[in-house]
């Protein structure tokens, strides 16, 4: 493997430097949002029906 | 149709998606990896120098903006036809991801620009329509957001995914149909030596598995989210 880019490399880098943070970034975004996704559900499906927010809220 | 609307049932998504997940992931790291290693071995083109690196991601990135998008329109029409649900999350969540393949091959494409063309951003049909893409992306998601009614939202959004849909031959045709500084379709036309092509073929299965494993934790999430919320309701 080579890296050097010569008179190149101001183009290349970048261009590499923001492929890589992007799409490493919306990986760590969409396995997070489906963490917290899970996370919700399992709570919710915890606490059980007499205990949700709305049925609190009506006093049921 | 049958097969689609039978695993288009969240629940057979669910469990489909689950078991397809790790495989797709696995193979999206290889193919990366693969990819760059080829990428970085390759030698300088006759003509482009080391800047032939930037292909490796632009192309990639750019057919991935346009591929996701006529996923979108397809989702889109699957949904104002058969009403299905799941469409609607599908296209939804598909989105976010072609408007970043889109920024990211606007970017990749205007720093390979400068050192070929002499220029970062040049007003032809090309680039105007690929910015155009981006901005349909965004109106679409904006849509999205702005319809507090669900229902109401998910007709309105595939009604202009459909209508963006027209955005996408234009980009693909514009090189052949205008006067362009952007080089014409170089993937099938045979003129790639293989020392590029292999690395590239590479770079975009790794892209396309990409996309899919992160669309179908995002559907998967939005599923979730979903079940969460008619829970809270009641």
């Amino acid at each position: 493997m080579n890296f050097d880019m010569g008179p190149y490399s101001v183009y290349i880098w970048p261009a590499y430097g923001v492929s890589a943070v992007l799409l490493i970034g919306v990986t760590v975004w969409t396995v997070a949002a489906w963490r917290r996704a899970r996370a919700k559900l399992a709570g919710l499906e915890k606490r059980g029906p007499s205990s949700r927010p709305r049925d609190m809220a009506s006093g049921t | 149709m049958q097969f689609i609307f039978r695993y288009a049932n969240p629940h057979e998504f669910m469990r489909l998606s689950g078991r397809v997940l790790p495989f797709t992931a696995i193979a999206t790291a290889a193919c990366l990896a693969a990819a760059l290693y080829l990428g970085f071995s390759a030698p300088p083109d006759y003509q482009q120098g080391r800047t032939v690196l930037i292909l490796f991601i632009h192309v990639p990135a750019a057919t991935l903006a346009m591929g996701v998008y006529g996923a979108i329109a397809v989702c889109s029409l699957l949904s104002l036809v058969w009403r299905h649900p799941l469409s609607d999350i599908a296209a939804r969540s598909a989105a976010p991801l072609g408007a970043l393949f889109t920024v990211l091959g606007l970017v990749t494409g205007s720093l390979w620009g400068k050192p070929m063309w002499g220029t970062y951003w040049v007003w032809d049909a090309r680039l105007t329509s690929f910015l155009l893409l981006l901005f349909i992306y965004l109106g679409y998601m904006a849509l999205w957001n702005a319809v507090e009614d669900e229902t109401r939202a998910a007709r309105a959004a595939a009604i202009l995914a459909l209508v963006g849909a027209v955005n996408i031959p234009i980009i693909k045709f514009s090189v052949d149909w205008w006067n362009t500084l952007h080089q014409g379709e170089s993937l099938m036309s045979g003129k790639l030596a293989p020392v590029f092509l292999a690395p590239l073929l590479l770079m975009m299965a790794g892209y396309a598995l990409l996309f899919l494993t992160l669309w179908m934790v995002r559907i998967r999430t939005a599923i979730l989210e979903r079940r969460a919320r008619s829970l809270m309701q009641g």
